[in-house]
């Protein structure tokens, strides 16, 4: 309990992961806390990653956080270019509101 | 190593507390300020096991740019006064399958987690991390030579990204008056000067 290993950090990045899932399954009001929620799943794996390069000594987990992280931005970016349109589209971005594909 | 236990839970759960407010806080703005605690916490972590350099750019990527850019969004949207009502009030047939499947998706990782046991001699790699350079040394020494195709594609990545989002968000607007840089260049002095004999009481009927 007081040694922090490497089972430590994976469960933090664990119960990250699983409130970003049941943000994703349970919000019902607005399309932004959604890709937030997507936002924290990208940071949980990004803790697996590192902490998984740190406890086993390899640099290359910390690379491949580096491409999350870029990958990470586009979605960002991109999510939110096509939410303001939708908005001036729509007027509404409320997931209730958001079913034109009749899901 | 005391020290480093109190600074882990210290800072694990500021991470859990927030990404749990992310989630369940009532307006949007606050769950973007909850997101950044996460960022930071979550980045401070990272400084703490050893990535320094990764840890900051957690830091000065996501706090200062994707989550301003939500921030952002979130005002020019209006949305900020939009609450979350969550799943009291109106039935929803997915929210129970929604609750099953992430406690289930917890349980099974906790259950990796506990039950996994970690073998060192498994790995063999060339790209061990060495004590006697910085952790910036090392990933620079490893990235710009056997991984600069990832690099190069994580920038096409970002290339590709802000062509489309200034593609999403780009409209043409109707009876502003801009400045064409193909009508300018190519008009000449022939077509540019008309000498136009007045009649008297008449008038010149300019810009047809």
């Amino acid at each position: 309990m007081i040694e922090i290993g490497l089972g430590h950090y994976l469960s933090l990045g664990a119960i990250i992961f699983f409130l970003g899932v049941i943000g994703i399954f349970l919000n019902r009001k607005n399309v932004i806390v959604i890709l937030m929620s997507i936002e924290l799943i990208l940071l949980a794996v990004n803790i697996n990653l590192i902490s998984f390069s740190i406890f086993s000594g390899d640099i290359v987990g910390q690379i491949f956080t580096m491409l999350i992280l870029t990958v990470a931005a586009a979605e960002a970016a991109i999510g939110l270019a096509i939410i303001v349109v939708y908005y001036r589209n729509r007027g509404s971005i409320r997931v209730e509101d958001i079913h034109g594909m009749k899901g | 190593m005391i020290f480093h236990s109190i600074f882990f839970y210290f800072f694990s759960v500021i991470a859990i507390f927030s990404s749990l407010m992310v989630i369940t806080s009532r307006s949007t703005i606050n769950s973007v300020f909850f997101l950044i605690l996460d960022f930071i916490s979550v980045g401070c972590l990272f400084i703490m096991v050893g990535a320094e350099f990764l840890g900051m750019i957690l830091l000065i990527v996501y706090v200062g740019a994707v989550a301003v850019l939500f921030l952002f969004v979130v005002m020019m949207l209006n949305v900020a006064e939009q609450k979350q009502s969550w799943f009291i009030g109106k039935k929803s047939t997915h929210i129970p399958t929604g609750l099953i499947v992430s406690v289930l998706i917890l349980l099974e990782l906790l259950v990796v987690v506990g039950g996994w046991k970690y073998k060192e001699d498994v790995m063999s790699s060339s790209t061990l991390i060495l004590s006697d350079i910085s952790n910036t040394h090392q990933l620079g020494l490893v990235m710009y030579t056997d991984y600069i195709l990832y690099f190069q594609l994580a920038g096409i990545v970002l290339l590709l990204a802000m062509i489309g989002a200034i593609l999403l968000t780009f409209r043409e607007r109707i009876g502003v008056k801009k400045q064409s840089y193909i009508n300018q260049i190519s008009r000449n002095p022939s077509s540019a000067v008309e000498l136009i004999d007045v009649k008297s009481n008449q008038g010149v009927k300019i810009d047809d």
